[in-house]
C-alpha cells in the first residue's frame, strides 16, 4: 500500500552496567509504514522507553539496523542525528517539557532555530502561528506555561513537534499526566493529524484506553515483540466513540 | 545555529531569571568597579606623584658642551665652546620628547645690595623657558624677565628664597637694585621656595637673569666664569701647547680663518655652559636624549664615527625612582584587579554550574529536538560571556561614579583612563568565556536521555 517509513532488522541494545551485561532489546525487527497510527505498549522493563529512544534517534542500538526515511540512522554521529531528530522526528512527552517562563509562540518557534537550512524571524513566526491555529491555541501566543491548563501545554508541545513538517511524530506517554476528558481531546487530535496530516504517529502507553485508539498495536516483552496486531477501522471508531 | 540566533537565545535565558543573572555579575560588577575606580584614582594620584617627582629634576636633561683637549691636556667637561642659544630654541622645535629647554650661562661671584653681600650658589643666566623646565612657575612675587628683555641684555634678575633672606633680610625686594660685580640689577621677581636638591644644594640660592646681560655683561669682564678662562685655550689649538709659559704674552690665540669657517658659532662667543632640557615625561627621557643627539650631531656638523662635541645627562637617579614608584603602584592594582575578577569569574562560574544543572531538562529537550553539543555549548558560553560583558559595563559605570565621588568628595586627583576601561571590558569578556567554559562543556556533554528524564 504505502512506502515504508521505519523498518527495523534485528535491532539489539544492550547495557553494560558494571560487571552486569543487561539486554533491554533482543532483536527487534519491524516495519512501519508512512501514514501509520502505532501504540506501542508492554509492561515496564519490557524495553518500550529502550526501543522509543532509539526509534528516536537519541539512542544508538547495541548492534542491528534503523532505516528512517530512507536514511540508515543508526551508526550516524551525534551531531548527524540531531539533524535528522530537528528535520524528520517530532517528540511529544509525558511531562509536556515546555521552558519555563517561555511564551507558547516562543516555545513553538525554538526547534526551527537549530535547523541549519536556516529561517527568517519572521517566517518562523509565521510558521509557529500556523501550527499553533492547527492545535486550536492561535488566542494563547504570548501564554507562559503556568498561564495555560495541562491540555493547553501538551497542545503546545504537539505543536512544537510539529512545526518543522517531521514525517514521524513520537509521542511517549502523552496523557500520562491529563484527565480523561483532555486525554480524549489530545487522542482525538493524534487521529486527526493521523487523517488529515498524513502524520506517522507512534504512541508509547501502558494505557489499553489509549492504545485502542491506534491503529496497529505492537506489543514488548522482555525485548522482543510479543505481538503485533492490526486494529481494524470499526474497533478503533468504536474505542473512539466509547471513550467520548 | 546562528550567532545571532544565540544570542536571542541567550539574552531570553537571561531575562527569564533577572535577579539571579543580577547577583551572578554582582562579583563581576564589584571587581571591574574596584578595578577602575583604583586605577583613576591610582592613575591620579601617581600623576601627582610623578609631577611632584619632575619638579625636583627628574626629567630634566642637562645638555653640556663637550671636552676640550689640548695637546693631551683636558679641561674637564664643559670646555668646548660650540652649544649655543639656538640649539636650545632647535631642540625645542625640532625634539618631540622635550617639553622644554633652556640655554644657562652661569657666573659665580660677589652680588652687594646696600651694605650687604652674598656670594649666591648659583647665578643663572637664562630664557624665560628655565622655570617651565624647572616646573618652577608658581612665583613667590613679582614676574619673570621676558623673550624681549632677553634680546636686550636687561639689567633685570629674579632672585631665590636665601637671597631674599641673606641680602634683604626678609624685606620686599621687588623694585630694588642690587649689584652682580659692578653691574646694577633690578629686581622683578622672586622664586617660590624649593628647598635643597637631591645632592643637598640650596636651590633657593639663585639668582636668574637674562643669558645675554649675565654673558655679555657679567661673565666676560670678571673671569670668574670657568668657561671664558678655558675658552681661549680649547680655540688655541695645538699651537698654545707649544708655549711653555703662557702668561707673558696673549694666552688668547686668534682662530684662524679656517677655525672660524668650520665653527662659526664661535665668532661671538655667544655659547652658553649648558641647556637643560625638561622630556615630556619619565619614560620620555630616553627618546628625548636620542632625538638631541641627533639634532646636534648634524648642527655641529660632526661627521659619524667622530665623538660628538656634547654629553648629555639625565638625571637618572630621580627618574628610575619615578618609574618604580609608577611600575610598583600599576603592578599593585593589576594584581588586586587579577584577583578581584578571579574570584568574579568563579562566582559565574558557580552559578552557571547551578544552572546547567537546574536547566538539565531544557538542554535535553533542546537536544532532542535538535541541538547539537556544539549549539548548547555556544549557547551557555554565550550567556557566561553576555553576562560578564554587562557586568563588566555596569562595573565601568560604578567604577567612574566612585571615582568622581572621590575626587568631588575627598578632591583626590583622578585621571580617566581609557585603557583601564577597554582592558576590563575585555577582560570581563575573558573571564566569560574562561570561567563559563567548563559549565557550558559539561551541558553540552549531557546525555539527551538522562536529561529529559531528570528530575
Amino acid at each position: 500500500m504505502t512506502d515504508t517509513l521505519i523498518q527495523l532488522n534485528d535491532i539489539r541494545r544492550t547495557f553494560i552496567m558494571g560487571e552486569l551485561v543487561v539486554p533491554v532489546l533482543r532483536g527487534i525487527t519491524l516495519t512501519i509504514p508512512r501514514g501509520d497510527l502505532v501504540a506501542l505498549t508492554g509492561s515496564s522493563g519490557s524495553g518500550k522507553t529502550t526501543l522509543m529512544n532509539t526509534l528516536g534517534c537519541l539512542d544508538r542500538p547495541t548492534s542491528g539496523e534503523y532505516w528512517l526515511d530512507g536514511v540508515e540512522v543508526s551508526k550516524l554521529s551525534n551531531d548527524k542525528r540531531a539533524m535528522i531528530r530537528n528535520r524528520k522526528i517530532g517528540f511529544v512527552f509525558q511531562n509536556f517539557n515546555l521552558l519555563p517562563r517561555t511564551t507558547a509562540l516562543e516555545q513553538v518557534m525554538m526547534p526551527l532555530a537549530y535547523t541549519a537550512s536556516g529561517m527568517t524571524d519572521k517566517k518562523a513566526k509565521d510558521r509557529a502561528v500556523e501550527v499553533l491555529t492547527k492545535v486550536g491555541l492561535e488566542h494563547r501566543l504570548d501564554h507562559m506555561p503556568s498561564q495555560l491548563s495541562g491540555g493547553q501545554q501538551q497542545r503546545v508541545a504537539i505543536a512544537r513537534a510539529l512545526v518543522n513538517h517531521p514525517p514521524v511524530l513520537f509521542a511517549d506517554e502523552p496523557t500520562g499526566n491529563l484527565d480523561s476528558a483532555t486525554t480524549t481531546e489530545i487522542l482525538a487530535m493524534f487521529q486527526d493529524l493521523n487523517k488529515v496530516e498524513k502524520i506517522t504517529i507512534i504512541l508509547v502507553t501502558h494505557d489499553p484506553m489509549v492504545a485502542g485508539h491506534a491503529r496497529r498495536n505492537i506489543r514488548l516483552r522482555d525485548g522482543m515483540v510479543e505481538s503485533d496486531v492490526q486494529v481494524d477501522e470499526t474497533a478503533m471508531q468504536l474505542a473512539a466513540g466509547g471513550a467520548a | 545555529m546562528t550567532i545571532t540566533k544565540t544570542l536571542t537565545t541567550a539574552i531570553r535565558a537571561l531575562r527569564r531569571n533577572v535577579t539571579r543573572s543580577l547577583l551572578t555579575i554582582l562579583g563581576i560588577v564589584i571587581g571591574i568597579a574596584a578595578v577602575i575606580a583604583m586605577m583613576e584614582i591610582g592613575k591620579g594620584s601617581s600623576g601627582s606623584i610623578a609631577k611632584t617627582i619632575a619638579s625636583m629634576g627628574a626629567n630634566n636633561l642637562l645638555v653640556m658642551p663637550g671636552t676640550a683637549a689640548s695637546g693631551g691636556v683636558s679641561f674637564g667637561a664643559g670646555t668646548t665652546l660650540t652649544m649655543t642659544a639656538e640649539d636650545a630654541d632647535v631642540i625645542i622645535k625640532d625634539c618631540s620628547a622635550v617639553a622644554a629647554a633652556a640655554p644657562i650661562v652661569r657666573a659665580r661671584t660677589q652680588v652687594i645690595y646696600q651694605d650687604k653681600n652674598w656670594v649666591p650658589t648659583f647665578i643663572y643666566g637664562t630664557v624665560p623657558e628655565y622655570l617651565d623646565v624647572r616646573q618652577w612657575n608658581n612665583l613667590a612675587d613679582g614676574e619673570m624677565f621676558t623673550d624681549t628683555e632677553v634680546r636686550n641684555g636687561s639689567r633685570v634678575c629674579l632672585i631665590g628664597q636665601t637671597i631674599v633672606k641673606q641680602l634683604f633680610g626678609g624685606r620686599n625686594p621687588l623694585g630694588e637694585e642690587l649689584r652682580i660685580q659692578s653691574v646694577s640689577f633690578k629686581v622683578i621677581g622672586v622664586l617660590s621656595p624649593k628647598g635643597a636638591n637631591t645632592f643637598g644644594m640650596d636651590q633657593d640660592d639663585i639668582i636668574l637673569a637674562p643669558w645675554t646681560t649675565i654673558k655679555y655683561r657679567v661673565s666676560s669682564g670678571s673671569g670668574s666664569s670657568t668657561n671664558s678662562a678655558t675658552s681661549a685655550a680649547s680655540g688655541g689649538g695645538s699651537s698654545s701647547s707649544t708655549s711653555v709659559y703662557p702668561g707673558a704674552e696673549s694666552v688668547y690665540t686668534v682662530p684662524t680663518a679656517a677655525q672660524l669657517q668650520k665653527m662659526p658659532s664661535h665668532v661671538r662667543f655667544a655659547n652658553v655652559d649648558q641647556i637643560l632640557v625638561s622630556a615630556k615625561s619619565g619614560p620620555e627621557t630616553k627618546v628625548a636624549i636620542a632625538q638631541i643627539t641627533a639634532l646636534l650631531r648634524d648642527r655641529h656638523h660632526i661627521r659619524e664615527g667622530e665623538p660628538e662635541d656634547f654629553s648629555i645627562r639625565d638625571m637618572t637617579e630621580s627618574a628610575s625612582a619615578l618609574a618604580s614608584t609608577t611600575t610598583m603602584m600599576t603592578n599593585l592594582l593589576l594584581a588586586v584587579a587579577l584577583i578581584s575578577l578571579i574570584v568574579g569569574g568563579v562566582g559565574i562560574m558557580n552559578i552557571m554550574l547551578v544552572s546547567v544543572t537546574e536547566r538539565t531538562r531544557e538542554i535535553g529537550l533542546r537536544m532532542a529536538v535538535g541541538a547539537r553539543s556544539r549549539d548548547v555549548l555556544l549557547q551557555f558560553l554565550i550567556e557566561a560571556t553576555l553576562l560578564c560583558l554587562i557586568g563588566g559595563f555596569l562595573g565601568l559605570g560604578v567604577g567612574r561614579g566612585a571615582a568622581i565621588g572621590v575626587e568631588k568628595i575627598l578632591k583626590w586627583p583622578i585621571e580617566m583612563s581609557i585603557e583601564a576601561i577597554i582592558a576590563s571590558i575585555v577582560v570581563s569578556g575573558l573571564v566569560g568565556i574562561v570561567f563559563g567554559f567548563y559549565p557550558a562543556w559539561k551541558a553540552s556533554q549531557l546525555d539527551p536521555i538522562e536529561a529529559l528524564r531528570y528530575e
